[in-house]
């Protein structure tokens, strides 16, 4: 029993960091979450282009931090720091760390819509920035 | 002469730190999660309750969401609290190093020339790694 927990841990620790290490398994990972809410989601790239584009009835949409389209670098839309592309054709290291990841989707959901984001959305913006090409 | 080279070169690396009084360590969780939105600004532009302040409403952070994990917020805590400055706080509900009265003293006349007082390194070439004297 020991053994068996022991090795469904070490598994899941493997599995984990090798899932989300890149954006393809970031999106992997959040069409999984998606799908335990609605087993038919399908990622759509022309829905997370509307979804970053969007200001979702606040000020800003993620676009206006990330420039559209978001393979070119940003510039910050209250401090006007320079932002590096988003994405990951423009900018390998984009989505490698699944904790900096969901920390910066933390807060720029918040910002932008006030909440946080489904995994839904967030398979949807995987799509749309993992087929922008610069 | 390879000595005396050595002993200017030495002096030359020194000039900041001797320009600026106490240069403060840099640190890299500080930079890493603070600087990403704007300039890591030199901890001693403010004293420790105003940094005091601002961690602990970063969820509210002048209108973005800058929250941080716990292991990050504690760590660049102390390092705020370890490297505050002696000034009297500023005026305002929001800390801001650009009401603090040595700021407007140092700059009186300057701000208008930079569109976002945010952004140091519009002026100061050296902003990013604490240079500020220029």
């Amino acid at each position: 029993m020991k053994a068996k927990a022991i090795f469904l841990a070490s598994a899941l620790a493997l599995a984990g960091p090798a899932l989300a290490a890149d954006a393809a398994g970031a999106l992997a990972g959040y069409q999984a979450e998606a799908r335990k809410a609605d087993a038919a989601f399908s990622p759509s790239a022309s829905r997370g282009a509307q979804f970053f584009s969007a200001r979702h009835g606040g000020e800003w949409s993620c676009s206006s931090c990330h420039g559209a389209p978001p393979t070119g670098q940003g510039k910050h839309a209250k401090t006007g720091k320079a932002i590096a592309p988003l994405a990951p054709a423009a900018n390998a290291e984009r989505f490698t760390d699944a904790a900096r990841t969901e920390k910066w989707f933390r807060r720029n959901c918040n910002d932008v819509l006030g909440r946080a984001c489904s995994g839904a959305e967030k398979a949807d913006v995987l799509a749309y920035l993992l087929q922008a090409r610069p | 002469m390879k000595k005396e080279l050595f002993a200017m070169l030495l002096a030359l690396a020194a000039l900041p730190a001797a320009a600026h009084g106490v240069r403060v360590p840099p640190s890299p969780a500080y930079k890493a999660e603070c600087g990403s939105c704007h300039v890591a600004y030199p901890p001693q532009l403010l004293p420790g309750a105003s940094w005091q302040q601002l961690m602990a409403q970063l969820e509210r952070h002048f209108g973005s969401d800058a929250s941080l994990d716990a292991t990050a917020q504690q760590e660049i805590g102390r390092y705020l609290a370890a490297h505050a400055g002696g000034r009297a706080a500023p005026a305002g509900a929001e800390p801001r190093i650009t009401r603090t009265r040595w700021f407007l003293k140092e700059h009186r006349g300057e701000i208008p020339a930079t569109k976002n007082p945010a952004s140091c390194a519009a002026c100061h070439k050296g902003a990013e790694d604490g240079y500020y004297e220029d």
